[in-house]
This record gives C-alpha cells, sequence and structure tokens, in this order.
C-alpha cells in the first residue's frame, strides 16, 4: 500500500519526478486491488471474486491453484481483460485498465495480453500459420513482415514442419503449440494459460510446460492456472485462491506443489 | 484506422464464407439474383425496343408530321360524328398552299382491290391514293420511269406506280414501264417504280406489294365520305413546333372553329411521338426499378436472416477474435463486408443471368429486339443496390456481434 503513492511516473521515461525514487520499488507489472466480480444470475448473486489482492512483477512465472469455483477463470479473465471487474482496480504496466472502453481494452489485449485457453480456440478452417498471424490482423501497426515472425514464432514452439496443417490435421499438443505461438507473436507483456494442458495426457502436459519455462526463460512473464501440483512445481510462485481471495501467495519451494521439484529435477527439466 | 491486413483477410474471409457454405449462400442470395437478374433484363429489353425505335424515327424523318381526326375529349358521340370530323381533300390542298413551313404534304387513302396482269390475279391488294409529292414526305423515290405528273392528277389519268415486290407477285417485265394492269377491273397503266423502303415502319409495310395510283382518281374509287391519312414534311425539325401551330390554324380556319371550341382534328410531329416513347420507356423503367427494390428488399431479409446464423454459428469464433484484440468495430466491419459480399456476389450472378436472358432477347425472331443490351449504368446500379443491400441488412447481425461480450462469447456452445 505504501508504494502506491509513488508508482504513477516512476520507471518511466520523461518526466520523472525524482530520480532517487526508482530505487526504491520497480513498477509491478500486474497490480490488483481489492478486485471484486459478482455475477447476477437471476435473483442469485454470486462473489466470483471477494477483494483479491495480488502483484506479480516482470518476467514471473507463477501459478495460480485452488479448488473448482475458487475464481481462477474469473481472476485470469480480468487480468487478460476479457472482462471487466464490479469494482477494484487494475492496474496493468501502470496503467488503470478496470476504467477502459471497449475499443482499448481491444488494443491492450492485442498488445499486452497473450492467453492459451484450455481448449485451444484454432480458427478450424485456417492454417496453423493462418491462426498464429491472427493477432496481426487486429494490430495498430508493425504487421510488416507478419510472415517472418508467425514463422518464427511457430519455429519457437517447434512446429516449424507444421505450419500448413489444420487444426484437425495436428494432434492435442501440437494444436496447444500452435495456440502459445499465437499468444507470444505480439511479445505481450503477460502470458496467460488458463488450464493450458487439461485437455492433454501427463506426456504431452510434460512437453508444454517445458515450452512456458523455455518462453519463461527467454524473458516472458507467464501466469498459469492449474489444478496439479506436478504442472505449479514449474513454476517460480504458487497463488492458491479460496472463495475469491488469496489464500496463499508463496514461493514454490514452500507450497505442497515444492514437492514435485525433486522429480523435475531428476527429468533435468528443472531450471 | 484498420491496416491492410485486416482488409486483406476480412475479403479473403468473407469469400471463403460464401465458398464454404455454397448452397446456403446461393439460396440466400437467390432474391438479390432474381431481381437483379429480371430487371436487368427488363432494362436490356427496353433498352433495344427505345433503339429500335428512335432508329425507325429518325428513318422516318425527324420533320415528318401526320394529321388526323380526332374527337374532342368528352364530347358527345353524336355531337361530332366521323363523317364531320374526317381530313376532307380540300383542307390537305389548303394546308399545302397555305401553310409556308410545310415543305410537302399528301393526302394518302387506301383501297383494297384486285389486280389482275395476264393471267396472274392477285386479290386484295392494298391500293395507295397519293399526291405527287408523296415522293419527298417519304423519302421515297421513282427508280424506273416517272413519277405522277400534275396532268395525271388533274386529267385523273389511269395511271400506276408499282414496287418490285408487285413486279414479282404479278409476274411482271423487270421494266414494267408502259404496261398496263387491271385494278379492280380497270385498266391502269404503269408509269414508274417505286423504290423499296430501306427502314420499316412496326407493323406497317410489312406486305411487300405497294400499287400507287393518283389522288384524284383513288378519290373517285372510294365512298362519298373515306378515310384519308395525311402525312407531311415541314422545312426543318426545329420549325416542327411552329409548323404544327400554322397548320392548325388553317384546319381550324378551314373547319370554321371558334376560338373557344375543341379541336376536331390533331397535328402530331414526329418528335411528340419520340417524347411520348421516351416518358413511356422511362415509365418501365421505373417499373423495373420498384420491382428491384422489392426484391432486394425480400433478398436483403434473406441476408440478414442468414448473416444471424452466421454470426450465433460463429460465436466463438468472434470471442476467440476479440480476445486476440479485434475491436468491435474489426468485428462489425467483418460482418458488414460479408454481407456486402455476399449481396454482390448475387448481383455479380444476377446480371451475368440478366445477360444470358439479353442475348436471348435479341435472338427471339421478329421480336424487333435485336439491339436488346444492358447499359453500363444498369450493371453499375445493380452492383450499388446490391451493395446497398447488403450494409442496410447486414448491419443488424453486424453490430450484434460487435457488441457480444468476449468472455460470454468464447463460453459459447
Ligand atoms: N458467467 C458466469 N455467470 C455466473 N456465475 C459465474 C460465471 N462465471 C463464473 N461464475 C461463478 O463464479 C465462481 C468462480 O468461477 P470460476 O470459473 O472463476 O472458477 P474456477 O476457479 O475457474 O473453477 P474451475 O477450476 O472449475 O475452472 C463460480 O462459483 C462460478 O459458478
Ligand atoms: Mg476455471
Amino acid at each position: 500500500m505504501l508504494r502506491q503513492g509513488r508508482r504513477m511516473g516512476d520507471e518511466r521515461p520523461g518526466p520523472a519526478v525524482n530520480p532517487a525514487a526508482r530505487v526504491v520499488e520497480p513498477l509491478p507489472l500486474i497490480d490488483v486491488r481489492a478486485l471484486e466480480k459478482i455475477y447476477r444470475v437471476g435473483v442469485e448473486t454470486i462473489h466470483a471474486l471477494r477483494g483479491l489482492d495480488l502483484t506479480i512483477g516482470r518476467n514471473e512465472m507463477v501459478a495460480i491453484m485452488g479448488s473448482s469455483g475458487s475464481g481462477k477463470s474469473t481472476l485470469m479473465n480480468m487480468l487478460g481483460c476479457l472482462d471487466r471487474p464490479t469494482s477494484g482496480v487494475y492496474l496493468l504496466n501502470g496503467r488503470d485498465v478496470s476504467r477502459m472502453g471497449a475499443k482499448e481494452l481491444a488494443q491492450v489485449r492485442n498488445e499486452e495480453i497473450g492467453f492459451v485457453f484450455q481448449s485451444f480456440e484454432l480458427l478450424p478452417r485456417q492454417t496453423a500459420l493462418e491462426n498464429v498471424e491472427l493477432p496481426l490482423i487486429y494490430a495498430q501497426g508493425g504487421w510488416r513482415g507478419r510472415r517472418q515472425r508467425a514463422l518464427a514464432a511457430l519455429d519457437r514452439v517447434g512446429l516449424a514442419d507444421r505450419v500448413h496443417h489444420r487444426p484437425n490435421q495436428l494432434s492435442g499438443g501440437q494444436r496447444q503449440r500452435v495456440a502459445i505461438a499465437r499468444a507470444i507473436l505480439n511479445r505481450p507483456s503477460i502470458l496467460l494459460a488458463d488450464e493450458p494442458t487439461g485437455n492433454l495426457d501427463s506426456a504431452t502436459t510434460i512437453e508444454i510446460l517445458a515450452l512456458f519455462r523455455q518462453i519463461h526463460t527467454e524473458g516472458q512473464t507467464v501466469i498459469i492456472v492449474t489444478h496439479e501440483d506436478e504442472v505449479a512445481a514449474h513454476c517460480q510462485r504458487v497463488v492458491r485462491l479460496r472463495d475469491g481471495r488469496v489464500l496463499s501467495d508463496v514461493p514454490v519451494a514452500e507450497d505442497i506443489a515444492g514437492r514435485h521439484l525433486d522429480m523435475i529435477a531428476a527429468r533435468g527439466t528443472a531450471s | 484506422m484498420m491496416n491492410p491486413l485486416f482488409w486483406l483477410q476480412a475479403i479473403s474471409l468473407a469469400f471463403s464464407q460464401i465458398w464454404a457454405n455454397k448452397s446456403r449462400a446461393f439460396l440466400t442470395a437467390l432474391g438479390i439474383i432474381v431481381g437483379v437478374a429480371s430487371t436487368t433484363a427488363v432494362i436490356a429489353a427496353l433498352t433495344g425496343l427505345k433503339a429500335k425505335v428512335l432508329d425507325e424515327f429518325e428513318s422516318v424523318g425527324a420533320s415528318k408530321f401526320f394529321v388526323f381526326p380526332d374527337r374532342p375529349d368528352n364530347a358527345p358521340r353524336n355531337m361530332y360524328p366521323w363523317e364531320k370530323i374526317l381530313i376532307k381533300t380540300a383542307e390537305v390542298e389548303a394546308i399545302r398552299d397555305e401553310c409556308t413551313l410545310v415543305k410537302a404534304v399528301t393526302p394518302i387513302t387506301e383501297v383494297g382491290l384486285d389486280v389482275e396482269s395476264g393471267d396472274k390475279r392477285i386479290e386484295g391488294i392494298t391500293i395507295s391514293g397519293i399526291w405527287p409529292e408523296w415522293h419527298d414526305v417519304q423519302n421515297r423515290f421513282v427508280q424506273e420511269g416517272r413519277p405522277f405528273s400534275s396532268i395525271d392528277v388533274e386529267s385523273e389519268r389511269q395511271v400506276c406506280l408499282i414496287n418490285a415486290d408487285a413486279i414479282v407477285e404479278l409476274d411482271l417485265p423487270s421494266n414494267p414501264v408502259g404496261v398496263a394492269i387491271l385494278i379492280g377491273g380497270r385498266r391502269f397503266m404503269i408509269v414508274g417504280v417505286v423504290e423499296t423502303t430501306q427502314a420499316r415502319f412496326f407493323g406497317m409495310n410489312t406486305s411487300s406489294a405497294e400499287i400507287f395510283i393518283p389522288f384524284s382518281v383513288a378519290e373517285k374509287m372510294q365512298d362519298r365520305n373515306f378515310f384519308m391519312r395525311v402525312e407531311g414534311l415541314f422545312v426543318s425539325p426545329e420549325t416542327a413546333v411552329e409548323g404544327e401551330d400554322e397548320v392548325r390554324f388553317v384546319l381550324r380556319r378551314m373547319r370554321g372553329l371558334g376560338p373557344g371550341e375543341p379541336q376536331t382534328f390533331q397535328v402530331a410531329a414526329i418528335d411528340k411521338f419520340i417524347e411520348q416513347f421516351k416518358a413511356l420507356a422511362a415509365g418501365i423503367t421505373a417499373i423495373a426499378g420498384g420491382i428491384v427494390g422489392i426484391s432486394l428488399l425480400v433478398g436483403g431479409i434473406g441476408i440478414m436472416n442468414i448473416m444471424l446464423v452466421s454470426v450465433s454459428e460463429r460465436t466463438r469464433e468472434i470471442g476467440l477474435r476479440k480476445a486476440v484484440g479485434a475491436t468491435p468495430m474489426a468485428i462489425l466491419l467483418q460482418f458488414l463486408l460479408e454481407a456486402v459480399t455476399l449481396c454482390l456476389v448475387g448481383g455479380f450472378v444476377g446480371i451475368a443471368f440478366g445477360r444470358l436472358a439479353a442475348f436471348g432477347l435479341t435472338k427471339i425472331p421478329g421480336a424487333q429486339l435485336d439491339q436488346a443490351d444492358i447499359p453500363f449504368w444498369a450493371v453499375a446500379l445493380s452492383f450499388v443496390f446490391s451493395a446497398v443491400t447488403g450494409v442496410v441488412f447486414g448491419m443488424f447481425p453486424a453490430i450484434k456481434a460487435s457488441r457480444l461480450d468476449p468472455i460470454e462469447a468464447l463460453r459459447h456452445e
């Protein structure tokens, strides 16, 4: 809470207030305060989020866990600017996205957010390449060299040889790789994944997680929602939710998920 | 606003949507196809008809005029019996002698008679009684021999002019000048051969054999009250209006019509017919336009329906596009473009069918539509109307798509 006064202007070029203040606190990438989401279904009101606070810094790799209905997906949709909170503040890179209009939000989603869905959400009639290129269609500029960028993204997820395949010609794991390539194409500030391995077998899950880790090592901030401790063990930090609030927020070694660390290390993929 | 890539994919997506749902798209666009096709066909036919008619008028001569008896509007029948309003020879003579703007005028009276030459006998040929001025009026001159002289007229000599077809039908020598034939049992000497008409007027003069005799002779062969046509030529097309006034003035005086009395005849110059015809054609074109309007309305409702189906089928896709950064405007444009494309494709197919129909029209024998053609403005208008239909009827579904909540859309089954 103490940070709030200094947040604006910090870390930004231009008329910085006091150069000395920079050193004190780096601006968090995600700063969520008292976030509430209330759904109304008929006469019933459902509190999906009840005053949730969360701060995530640049290049973190965070797992979000919690029992079913604890509000994980709701939170992810807020973080991904797909939905707006009923109340509370969400500062992304210092900008208050909770007050933005539909058009501005679309631009934020296009430039700052990469979203990976449990069910992949690829366009069935388009090739892997076309699917990956999709965000560029809605980019404000810099769409030149799109082919190369899309091909590079596909190469990064290891699908350089499946460029012209359609989703129904790809395995589940490959489909999710296409979705990840699409999500990282615009070099977003955050890569969000809501149960990205929920529809995959364990071997493919390990592959996909290795990919997330690789992307993370390359400098990307990654947030993954999962039910599996094994998946969470790949992250640095585990946030557990209950009833729309943060129950615990600790480094992975201090979380129950941490007991899988040895196993991951044994596979030789741990960093 | 939108980057070029957006437009590129939006257009290709629009076409691939149509291609992926070919039969559905066809059925949807049927209203537009039929509307555009039928209208372009009607316009093509009209255009052909107009070209034809104007050609005919042109060949008849723009400075030509006609005089015919006409019962005044709303006048009781018994007040103006035919015999009273029929044009009289003296009236035509007055026009000839007194109207300075009339270059030539002739009465024409027709009588059907049997004609014999040797063993050949043709029944009921139309014999036309004419003045020598007829040649100038009709722009048809004598090829062989000579036209009627004033002596022929004055002394009512039994002479005649014939045309090439009559020569053939009557089995006459190729130069029949000096040969005598029997017309209605009376001997007539052929003095000349009249050239055949270039362009034939609608329906008229379709029978080929023609025989002409001096008007003064024909007059004697008719009943007491007989009908005559009057055709004349003004000095120039520019003086047609004044010329008409002049003829009208002379005729009114001849008939003793007072200032307030209604006219018992009509003077009409060719240009008036052209005007009337053009007005008629414009009227029919407007009706055709109305048909297209209605069919586009019906077609548009089909388009709206199918676009609504498309939006609900592709809700998840819309959600995903929004998730990767599509603005509401981008989604709106995408769906609008799809509706417009569908309509334009419909319009295109419609024009193609219309062309085909127009081509078919030109091949109908005797329909006088060999000049049927779709003018450029009709093609352009069809496309514009189709596009407007797409925009108008695609707007509601497109707005619906653009307003979808991204997360709701992604949850859609
Ligand atoms: N669109 C909605 N309308 C009404 N209630 C909703 C809606 N979306 C979520 N909820 C409710 O909000 C609460 C949190 O849902 P959420 O999807 O965030 O849970 P979750 O933690 O992702 O669960 P799971 O692990 O099963 O995916 C639940 O009680 C759910 O019923
Ligand atoms: Mg969930």
